[in-house]
């Protein structure tokens, strides 16, 4: 076996690997580098998340605009904090638009689903840091069917 | 008696710790210092050649069954939920997180990793390796740091290999075959794994498990008894270490990268 | 410059509990052939790794060339290696690379001749112990004999001072056994080197060595010219040099009385 052959056998195998490895970048993960884009940070208080996660998706009317970049509890008012990090593409909100956690399907992951608000000339827009208002938590089965068994009760 | 299991406890940690101590210093002796690039390049090119090329064929073919089977087995749940849409990020997933690194591990342990303790057993049973010292050339600089960098590299892209070519095999089936519809194969894949969450951790691990094999079997090669004997226990121990090794590292790494 | 190369003062060492020398004193004279002789088993290779600084001994000096090995820093005795080369039983060829790559190695690792003059070299090697025509054969189509001639013309690749050859006639048919006797005597003559002989082989190393030791009992107990040596009073020296079975090293490993191991069996 020449040098010559390994060599080429070696640079062979190195580009299949990064075609691997674009595949798996490009095709299977998503949208390719994300990381790097750009994007700006709404909060939002909610009184009870469910089962939402970091990194669950924030969807407008199904289209994800970003994802959940943290969730911490407010000290003050013991309700959860959920920063919401969302692509700068999708950046004129009204601070009329609405926040809930919603659940994909029966069985399926938490999201959170933002509503965008009217707008006329008294009505900001959303910026970095802001908060949204107007916020309905997750549905949580056990809480709702407690109050079914207890309104049957009445 | 007691005196004796415990004289017996003792002697085995003691050696297994000097077995640590001597696998330390032999991979502290081949990787530190000044690499000699106009040298060691060549030699490096060549363990790329013997480790990583030679050992493309089983990554290719055990990485499309792999994926064929995932497929195929989360099929015939996923359809019971009526959540066959769902097919890709399944086999993708447990593709990336978890069966590429360590069946890549696992088939390089058994492919290059015993291969590396056999030859160097060998070497060091003809007294090639006592003969390159004599002639005032460091084996471990010459022999070992060339197919411990050849292992660390050619591993990860071993890797990253099989995850495509399983993903693939799992399109194969699952879209060709069973008739999933290819948009949600691949548009679920893109919702569910994330670069960085999913391909780099993957890309970690396995270069984590790379560190681990391939120093375990330079290891056993380097400090087997040179008989025939000695070597093929030695060889046999590099896969069984290596394997364990492996997959105990996995489950900490898991637990560390997706646990919390 | 001294007339002795090797300067072995007072060498003790021991494997694990296991003394091999104990307070021993040799000398290895500049351009000559100097053999060291004894039962199997005393350690031969072990001195001549001693003296490679492989190994280090418990106590005593090794004097080579003016440096002390055994206190060398591993830079330093790299550098003394290199004036050093040593013959290994098995002939120590590296079996990935042909008989040219293996004779080029110590050249294209320690020298940055340019590839022309190395091929020059080697040939010349080759040449010396006539497997010039064997160049590009790998070292597993070689037969046993030709693989030692090979890996001698790897060892004096870099035309050392001293080289140390390793039971060289171990093993051999008669005919290769006399080409390397030949080669031993010649390399050492034409090239001024320095030889050391680790051997059982009385006839042979009688035949080529200017002044031999014999090693036996941890220590030197017969040494001078092969003359000398065959007048030398010592029963050991002389039943060593015989062959005979049984004398000063006794036919039987040492054992408890025969009659009574074998009565006990009537008990």
């Amino acid at each position: 076996m020449t040098a010559r052959k390994i060599e080429i056998l070696v640079g062979a195998f190195i580009v299949l690997s990064c075609a691997a490895f674009l595949m798996l970048a490009l095709k299977v993960a998503n949208t390719g580098f994300s990381g790097s884009s750009q994007t700006y940070t709404l909060y939002a208080k909610f009184d009870n998340i469910g089962g939402l996660k970091v990194r669950s998706p924030i969807k407008v009317g199904g289209v994800t605009v970003g994802r959940v970049s943290s969730i911490e509890l407010d000290r003050v008012s013991y309700t959860p904090v959920v920063a919401l990090e969302i692509n700068a593409e999708y950046s004129n909100f009204p601070e009329t638009s609405s926040v809930a956690i919603l659940t994909s399907g029966l069985l399926g992951e938490q999201y959170v689903g933002l509503l965008p608000g009217f707008v006329d000339d008294t009505v900001l827009m959303l910026a970095n840091g802001d908060t949204i208002e107007d916020t309905r938590s997750a549905i949580v089965l056990e809480e709702l069917i407690g109050q079914f068994l207890f309104n049957r009760g009445n | 008696m007691i005196a004796n299991k415990l004289q017996l406890i003792g002697q085995q940690a003691l050696n297994s710790v000097s077995g640590f101590g001597r696998a330390g210093l032999m991979l502290f002796g081949a990787i530190v210092g000044k690499p000699n690039i106009r040298k060691g390049l060549p030699l490096l090119i060549k363990q790329l050649y013997v480790i990583g090329v030679l050992s493309l064929m089983i990554i290719l073919v055990s990485g499309l069954f792999i994926g064929m089977v995932l497929a195929l087995q989360g099929y015939t749940v996923l359809v019971k939920f009526g959540a066959e849409g769902m097919l890709g990020p399944l086999v993708s997933l447990s593709l990336l997180r978890e069966l590429g690194p360590v069946v890549t591990a696992l088939l390089f342990a058994g492919r290059a990793g015993s291969a590396l303790t056999a030859e160097i057993g060998l070497m060091k049973a003809t007294e090639q390796l006592s003969g390159m010292e004599m002639m005032a050339v460091d084996p471990l600089r010459r022999i070992i740091a060339p197919r411990f960098w050849a292992g660390v590299i050619a591993m990860p892209l071993l890797a990253l290999i099989f995850n495509a070519v399983g993903i693939l095999g799992g399109h194969l089936v699952g879209v060709e075959w069973l008739g999933v519809d290819a948009g949600s194969y691949w548009s679920a894949m893109q919702a569910n794994v994330d670069l960085y969450q999913d391909v780099l951790n993957g890309v970690i691990k396995s270069m984590v498990f790379a560190l681990i094999v391939i120093w375990i079997a330079l290891h056993k090669g380097f400090d087997a008894i040179p008989t025939s004997e000695g070597i093929s226990r030695a060889t046999t121990q590099t896969v069984v270490t290596a394997s364990l090794a492996v997959l105990g590292f996995d489950f900490v790494l898991t637990a560390l990268m997706f646990g919390g | 410059m001294s007339d002795v190369l090797v300067d072995i003062q007072n060498l003790s060492f021991s494997r694990g509990d296991r003394p091999i020398y104990r307070d021993m004193n040799m000398q290895v004279i500049r351009g000559k052939v100097t053999a060291i002789m004894g039962p199997s088993g005393i350690g031969k290779t072990t001195l001549l790794r001693l003296i490679g600084g492989q190994l280090k001994p418990d106590s005593g000096k090794i004097v080579f060339d003016g440096l002390n090995i055994p206190t060398l820093s591993r830079a330093e005795l790299y550098q003394a290696r290199k004036k050093m080369s040593m013959l290994f039983q098995s002939g120590a060829l590296f079996t990935e690379m042909s008989v040219f790559d293996n004779v080029a190695f110590p050249l294209r690792e320690h020298t940055r001749l340019p590839e022309a003059l190395i091929r020059l070299v080697v040939l010349m090697k080759l040449e010396s112990v006539g497997l010039r025509g064997a160049r590009d054969l790998m070292p597993a189509e070689l037969s046993g004999g030709m693989a030692r001639r090979a890996a001698l013309a790897r060892a004096i690749a870099l035309d050392p001072e001293l080289i140390m050859y390793d039971e060289p006639f171990a093993g051999q048919d008669p005919i290769s056994m006399g080409v390397i006797v030949r080669l031993i005597r010649e390399l050492n003559n034409a090239l001024g080197l320095t030889s050391v002989v680790v051997s059982h082989d009385v006839t042979e190393v009688m035949s080529i060595a200017d002044y031999v030791y014999v090693v036996a009992d941890k220590t030197v107990i017969g040494q001078g010219t092969p003359e000398q040596l065959r007048a030398d009073p010592s029963p050991l020296v002389q039943q060593f040099l015989k062959g005979e079975a049984d004398g000063a090293v006794p036919f039987h490993y040492k054992a408890a009385a025969y009659e009574d191991e074998l009565m006990e069996l009537t008990k």
